[in-house]
């Protein structure tokens, strides 16, 4: 029992680190319907430059994300403006999926370049570090980087739901054609929606190279995982993938320790199996579809 | 159902067949005629990228449904053939060469419940499902331990031909299962099974309303597609008669037929197979010669960009407008 528990307390912590993760994916569905498959690889290049900074330069991985969110920003945006937007528009959403498939490699050979493909962890002093909460162990990196998820998820949603930009994010999210007559700028709120869902892979990268160890293929780990929780949480509600989220992270914790760690990954793809067979909308996909 | 347009040139309506039959010969030809067995290696594997590719688009390109998880299927027949055959004697070296077929309907037969889930869904939706099969598949690989030897990979038997034509059994195989993936090809195109698909990739519902069979018409073109995919795995683990679950589960192999079928012009008969024969003989040749597999990355991924933005039709049916316009013209 204390076992399961122990395990449910680390799978609600990384379920936090996958919500920041996936948080960005979702955006990034939201504004455009353009699954971004590159998400993942977005993800390890912030935990390699996360990583850097702080080997380089002795810069502190939490506060590495402010240098790294305005490089993935700018990054995304760019991204988006010069190879998704020029896309036909007969079957953008095909074309684009296999666009960001192309980044993501061009990421991945980029790092590999650079970094070659042994693994690495950035390991600040801290890292091992835990405190005891009646009885149950929880590493104070984890419990940092959960805090940091609920900030940025915060931060996020307060900017779609509390801003001029993000009301029309959520404009262009429910009707692009209308929001475009009412005088929102669609491309470029579509490009900054997609920095947007970039800069969040910022924080989640850095918080991913403390946590795991990683090398420029990793991201086809992440790929899966995180695609699973969108999909299980609905695509594009990000209220969803935050629950979709916790309930991977906590059930793939638990199968790591009940069963076997080998298995661990096994548990997302058989609740995203389910997830098609019975309710293919996601959980909250149906409802939540366009409220964000 | 597309011809090619306008006159047929000097061969009258038999044009394109003699085309085919002329190339046939070319490729049967090729490893008699080169003696340097690393060329007949970047034949052999052009080929098996030609059959894939050809086989992709049974799915991705005639019914819409652009499958990320066919690598999963290549593993399986991989798979399959190393496991029957590793603790077996190869005797003559030609007895791996006929299990292939019964893999391929194995391995189909086990890809129709996965595409009935699949294909619930539609396109991005349904390239995500297929490639976390994909990764699922990978998984397995990995964690079957008492199956596929997990990491430390499955051996075969080494096949007993001689050194200097070591490559042409293989070469030939994949030649066959090229032959064979056009054909299925052609003959779809030229059925009613092509019509339908043709008509679920243009609006799958209304299709569905005016009494077009879309799931079996799906299925079908999947399970076509699988056989040809899972026996060319079978041919490739025979091959290097040595698999590790990265390689014969790799999403590169998926990604590889994507681009080339993108790259020729999906949905034609003949688009795929062009791709396959640029891309794949470069991407050998790069990796024969300087082996980093960072650089092929790169070129992969500024291909594909370059395709997607310049000539997202493809070659073949772009050529063909340019073509159709200048004889308008003229």
């Amino acid at each position: 029992m204390h076992e399961a528990v122990q395990a449910g307390v680390l799978g609600v912590l990384t379920g936090g680190v996958y919500a920041l993760m996936a948080s960005g994916q979702t955006l990034i569905f939201g504004v455009m319907k353009v699954v971004n498959l590159a998400q993942g690889a977005l993800v390890i290049l912030a935990a390699f430059l996360s990583h850097s900074l702080f080997t380089a330069w002795g810069v502190d991985p939490f506060l590495s994300v402010l240098i790294i969110a305005p490089l993935m920003f700018a990054l995304g945006t760019a991204v988006q403006w010069l190879l998704l937007r020029p896309l036909h528009q007969d079957d953008a959403a095909l074309l684009s999926l296999l666009v960001t498939f192309a980044v993501a490699l061009g990421i991945e050979g980029a790092l590999t370049l650079a970094y070659h493909t042994d693994y690495r962890t950035t390991r600040p002093a801290y890292v091992d570090r835990s405190w005891r909460i009646v009885g149950y162990q929880v590493g104070e990196v984890r419990l940092a980087a959960f805090a940091l998820s609920l900030i940025t998820l915060g931060g996020l949603w307060l900017l779609l739901s509390r801003t001029r930009f993000g009301r029309s994010v959520r404009a262009t999210v429910q009707n692009p054609v209308a929001a475009r007559l009412l005088g929102v700028e669609t491309a470029r709120v579509a490009a900054l929606g997609f920095g947007l869902g970039a800069a969040t892979a910022a924080a989640a990268g850095a918080v991913y190279g403390m946590v795991y160890s990683f090398n420029p293929n990793s991201h086809y780990d992440l790929i899966s995982r995180l695609l699973s929780v969108v999909i299980l949480g609905g695509l594009g509600s990000l209220g969803g993938t935050v629950v979709a989220a916790l309930v991977m992270g906590i059930a793939s914790s638990l199968v790591g320790a009940l069963v076997s760690p080998v298995w661990s990954d096994f548990s997302f793809f058989v609740v995203l199996l389910a997830v098609l067979l019975l309710r293919p909308q996601g959980l909250f996909g149906a409802r939540l579809r366009g409220a964000l | 159902m597309r011809r090619w347009p306008g006159r047929y040139g000097r061969y009258g309506r038999y044009g394109p067949g003699l085309a085919a039959l002329v190339a046939l010969a070319v490729l049967v030809v090729f490893p008699l005629a080169v003696s340097a067995p690393w060329l007949v290696t970047i034949g052999l594997f052009t080929l098996m990228y030609a059959a894939l590719a050809s086989a992709w688009n049974l799915v991705g390109g005639y019914a819409g449904y652009p499958s990320l998880g066919h690598a999963a299927f290549f593993g399986m027949g991989a798979y399959a053939e190393a496991i029957w055959w590793t603790h077996r004697t190869a005797g003559s070296g030609y007895g791996p060469f006929w299990t292939l077929p019964p893999i391929g309907l194995a391995v189909a037969a086990v890809a129709v419940p996965v595409a009935w889930v699949a294909m619930r869904t539609r396109t991005d939706v349904f390239a995500i499902v297929t490639i976390t099969f994909l990764f699922v598949v990978q998984t397995l690989a990995f964690n079957l331990r008492g199956l596929t030897g997990g990491a430390q990979g499955v051996a075969m038997p080494v096949a007993p031909f001689a050194p200097a034509t070591f490559e042409r059994p293989f070469y030939y195989a994949m030649l066959a299962l090229l032959v064979l993936a056009l054909a299925m090809s052609y003959g779809v195109l030229h059925s009613r099974l092509g019509l339908a698909l043709t008509a679920v990739r243009g609006d799958e519902d209304k299709a569905r309303s005016v009494g077009v069979p879309v799931g079996a018409a799906k299925l079908t073109a999947f399970a076509l597609s699988v056989v040809v995919t899972a026996m060319a795995g079978g041919v490739w683990a025979y091959y290097l008669s040595f698999i590790y679950p990265q390689f014969a589960v790799d999403p590169l192999l998926s990604i590889g037929m994507v681009l080339m079928v993108f790259l020729g012009g999906r949905g034609t008969l003949w688009g795929p197979v062009l791709g396959a024969f640029v891309v794949a003989p470069a991407q050998q040749y790069l990796a024969y010669r300087f082996g980093a597999s960072q650089l092929y990355l790169l070129a992969y991924a500024a291909l594909f960009v370059v395709v997607m933005l310049v000539m997202p039709r493809g070659a073949l049916p772009t050529l063909r407008d340019r073509i159709r316009r200048a004889e308008a013209r003229a």
